[in-house]
């Protein structure tokens, strides 16, 4: 029971959370980069075998996940900066303020590319 | 190479590469951004890729981190959510940085060539 306690307890702060955003978004842009490349190397066979993925790619729920992976991306950047940080910096005490930032990062990346669309 | 060895060298090229993939990273989703604007086309990729030393370069850069980083990434979750140990792992592991790094380039000197 106190183990359960515990574990509950280690799992239900601002770290975790971010350590579970950084691992997933990193896990779904892994999965995602060899499709990434393979569109991009529909180019090989000429502009319209390019242009013809992305057509189909103008699709709404292509479009949706193509938003999904940009603000995946930007949150893993965003967590890998501050992971870069608290362990190169001498800046642990500022760890909030980190968290902050990289999810500003996500957020701005994600509404640029909606606004952009 | 010890045990203790090769984990540090992995820590190392993961941070290192993140570290080259943060400016990679930026540069591309400001690249998106702007290239989404009245949306794509083949012919405006190209234009923009097609023959650019910088550019070739700069992808090529991007996609020899991405194989290191998201490699040893997959490996950290295997081992700590699959719990998958032993040889198998880290050869599975390399099979893929290989994989992804081709795949990049051929993708980057499409675009380029």
């Amino acid at each position: 029971m106190i183990d359960m306690k515990n574990d509950y307890r280690s799992r239900n702060h601002s770290g975790w959370w971010a350590f579970l955003v950084h691992r997933l978004s990193g896990l779904a842009l892994a999965l995602f980069l060899p499709l990434h490349f393979w569109a991009l190397g529909q180019a090989l066979h000429g502009e319209a075998a390019l242009d013809g993925f992305l057509r189909w790619a103008e699709r709404p729920p292509v479009k949706f996940a193509e938003w999904i992976l940009v603000l995946l991306l930007a949150a893993h950047l965003g967590g890998g900066v501050r992971l870069l940080m608290l362990e190169f910096l001498p800046w642990r005490e500022w760890h909030k303020t980190l968290l902050a930032c990289a999810a500003a990062v996500a957020i701005a990346a994600g509404l640029a590319f909606a606004l952009a669309l | 190479m010890s045990a203790a060895r090769r984990e540090t060298l992995l820590w190392f090229a993961q941070r290192a590469s993140a570290a080259v993939l943060a400016l990679c990273v930026v540069v591309h989703l400001i690249t998106i951004v702007y290239a989404v604007r009245g949306g794509l086309s083949a012919a405006e990729i190209l234009g923009r890729a097609h023959g650019s030393g910088g550019w070739i370069a700069f992808y090529a850069l991007f996609v020899l981190a991405v194989s290191v980083h998201a490699p040893i990434g997959l490996r950290a979750i295997a081992i700590e959510w699959l719990g998958w140990r032993g040889a198998s792992r880290d050869w599975v592991v390399l099979a893929m940085a290989a994989a992804l790094a081709i795949a990049g380039l051929r993708a980057a000197w499409a675009v380029f060539a």
